[in-house]
């Protein structure tokens, strides 16, 4: 292995991503770098992260400048242990360029969006990954799949990751019933049982993870573990002004500020990424359904399910709490309502979307739970 | 979920999405039906450039080819929409729109101003627009000004595939009588479009690029255009932002308002006629309202002030360029580095 020459390439952030822009280095040539460190910082269209590096060993090459826009799965340097010959290193880089076609990447060929059919209408996820005890990713309120693009690969290097867009959300059926949370929950039960997955991890963000938590305690022989980002369901306080605010914004200067609300840096917050939201918005049939689950879930701006203590008896499995210190929308002290047995990490400098806001952290936390869980 | 269509396949698949939600959407105009010995489905041309094909065959009774009065079938459009149907009328060449301006003008705006609220006119016209494609002068106008101009009218012209097919449906279930404009040459481009239904709200511009360095507006396919020079401009270290509009009537005067806050500098590309046209109402009203935030004079991007020539020659030089609005832009950014 270690005389292998490793490409660190551009990687693929939400379907919809084609190019990324190099904003700046992060390591030295010449400097070694283990697995998982963070190597280079990327702006796409719509948000801007953290390029990690894939392999152990020396970066030998910064292929890209900084300011380079380069196609998902180009080149951006090469990763190999000091003792590969230099030549060698020319000669990969070489062979790189002669035959790379973008577009045609593994990265970018790879997971497209399904649809199946379930009670509620259709539903659209994206699976990643191969076998393994499959993980199932749930959105929050107003969200959908491409929420876990910085998450969602990484987390499917040995086990099928499923991003699913809940009823209401995303690509899926634009119709959340009464609103209930049964609806939610509902839906992912028969995707489990469309998809044949007996057993599964959960891993929910707000909303989602009430949803998750839901489907716990209902199933609890089906959940492996639960996997918690800024839960809803552990208190009554939310952000009335985020719910209210998302639901009733009908334009760029109305949602913007809204949305900043989910992040401690609110320069995360751009303008493909307000356009992303609106065009959701603006479906048929979206706004009926966003008015019916909010009023339902979150009525008179408090969240009207806390299960925190149904959680404690109800579920046996393991259970993973993650919340962002400076979340804007759930407080942050809600944590302290996780079960006893939980394991509680408050991510500091962080807002309510610690997934997407400190993406490597949330995915060394998810990998080591999950980890334990199958040691466990 | 979204795929990959045509502007035309846009408007065509808003039309058919709004005729299969609401049976008082019905669609009349010169050849909407179309085809030698029609009505008959198989031969069915759907209009001049086959934006309506198919409709016929899905709804045979609300797709109605008219004579070639276009006084007759916008008037017939405008009393259709007062007494509860939803009207969409083709009107081929926004030229020939002289023959109907009474209808237009004086009545379908009016109605519900002078019956005070009591009726509403929930007609649309969609109609071609603009030059570049060796039509002359009697069919490459762009004179959205004109109708922007007269208050209970709402004028629409977009420029990308996405927004024809949300705005259009806004049109159709919006109460007002809208003119939805289409720039001939915008057709064929392709982009990203929902499968779903979704309505644009009026009022509310598109941010195609953002930049800090100067504001362009600009409308339909001069969007395109503006978004060349940005892309050469960059290269030279300007940063553009460019906006939308994508409705004149009503406009979206924040959104440029607050990006002029930011440049300091304004270009205005329109390919109407630079006399009262629409990048003049902008300048005066940015003049007007953000005079302090600005820091060099805006200048405004149009076609002389003289008919669309038919000499290619002509034609070419007379239509708004990259170059000409990169220039502009050069011009405004360094009359600000002078002062």
């Amino acid at each position: 292995m270690s005389a292998e020459v490793q490409k660190l390439g551009m990687p693929k952030w939400g379907l919809s991503m084609r190019e990324g822009r190099v904003v700046g280095w992060l390591v030295d040539e010449g400097a070694d770098v283990a697995v998982g460190d963070e190597v280079a910082e990327v702006e796409t269209e719509k948000i801007n992260g953290v390029v990690e590096s894939p392999a152990a060993g020396v970066l030998r090459r910064r292929v890209a400048a900084e300011g380079d826009v380069v196609p998902v799965g180009g080149l951006l340097g090469v990763i190999a242990d000091p003792s590969v010959p230099d030549p060698d290193i020319d000669a990969f880089i070489a062979d790189f360029e002669a035959t790379f076609v973008p577009g045609e990447a593994e990265e970018d060929a790879g997971a497209q969006p399904e649809t199946v059919t379930v009670g509620a209408g259709t539903l659209r996820f994206l699976r990643q990954g191969e076998g393994g005890e499959p993980l199932v990713l749930l959105h929050g309120f107003g969200g959908d799949l491409n929420n876990w693009l910085f998450n969602a690969q990484p987390l499917s290097a040995d086990r099928a990751v499923y991003a699913i867009d809940l009823p209401a959300h995303g690509g899926s059926v634009k119709d959340a019933g009464d609103g209930d949370v049964r609806v939610l929950v509902d839906a992912v039960r028969e995707f489990l049982e469309t998809e044949d997955i007996r057993r599964v991890h959960l891993a929910g963000h707000s909303m989602g993870a009430l949803v998750a938590a839901e489907l716990a305690l209902a199933e609890p022989d089906r959940v492996l573990s639960l996997a918690l980002v800024a839960p809803a369901g552990f208190g009554e306080e939310i952000d009335a002004e985020y719910v209210n605010g998302f639901v009733s914004a009908t334009g760029r200067r109305e949602l913007k500020p809204v949305l900043q609300r989910l992040f401690a840096d609110p320069d995360l917050v751009n303008r493909q990424m307000v356009d992303d939201v609106l065009k959701y918005k603006r479906l048929d049939g979206v706004q009926a359904a966003l008015e019916t689950l909010s009023a339902r879930l979150f009525p008179d701006g408090r969240q009207a399910r806390v299960l925190t203590g149904e959680l404690e008896s109800g579920y046996p499995g393991p259970v993973l709490v993650i919340w962002g210190e400076r979340d804007a929308v759930i407080p942050a002290a809600h944590a302290d309502a996780a079960p006893a047995r939980a394991e509680t990490h408050v991510l500091p400098g962080v807002g309510h979307s610690p997934h997407m806001e400190a993406a490597r952290d949330v995915n060394r936390l998810l990998e080591g739970f999950l980890a334990g869980v199958r040691a466990g | 979920m979204a795929r990959n269509i045509s502007f035309q396949q846009a408007i065509n698949e808003a039309l058919a999405q709004e005729m299969e939600r609401d049976e008082r959407v019905v669609v009349f105009g010169e050849d909407v039906v179309g085809g030698s010995g029609s009505p008959g489905e198989d031969d069915a041309w759907g209009g001049v450039l086959g934006i309506t094909k198919g409709l016929y065959a899905k709804f045979p009774d609300r797709v109605i080819d008219t004579p070639i009065s276009e006084s007759a079938f916008i008037g017939a459009a405008a009393g259709a929409a007062a007494s509860g149907l939803r009207p969409v009328a083709e009107l081929m060449f926004v030229d020939f729109m002289g023959v109907c301006l009474d209808q237009i003008f004086n009545q379908a705006a009016k109605f519900r101003y002078m019956f005070g609220g009591k009726a509403v006119t929930p007609m649309v016209i969609r109609t071609m627009f603009g030059a570049g494609i060796r039509a002359a002068s009697q069919h490459s106008q762009a004179l959205y000004p004109i109708f922007t101009h007269i208050p209970g009218l709402k004028v629409v012209v977009p420029s990308t595939p996405y927004d024809a097919k949300g705005l259009l449906i806004q049109s159709i279930r919006d109460d007002d009588p809208v003119i939805f404009l289409e720039h001939k040459a915008l057709y064929t481009v392709e982009g990203d479009v929902p499968e779903e239904p979704y309505a644009i709200p009026f009022a509310e511009a598109n941010i195609v690029r953002e930049g800090s360095d100067v504001t362009v507006v600009a409308l339909g396919r001069m969007v395109h255009l503006a978004e060349h020079a940005a892309e050469d401009l960059a290269g030279e270290g300007i940063d553009c932002e460019i906006i939308d509009p994508r409705t004149t009537s009503p406009l979206d005067e924040d959104t440029i308002l607050e990006s002029v806050e930011n440049t300091g500098r304004l270009v205005v590309v329109d390919e109407a006629n630079p006399r009262c046209g629409l990048a003049a109402d902008i300048v005066a009203r940015v003049a007007q309202e953000a005079f302090g935030d600005l820091k060099a004079a805006p200048r405004m991007v149009t076609p002389p002030h003289t008919p669309v020539p038919f000499s290619p020659v002509l034609e070419d030089a007379y239509v708004p360029t990259p170059a000409g609005i990169a220039e502009a832009v050069r011009a405004t950014a360094g009359a600000a580095a002078a002062a």
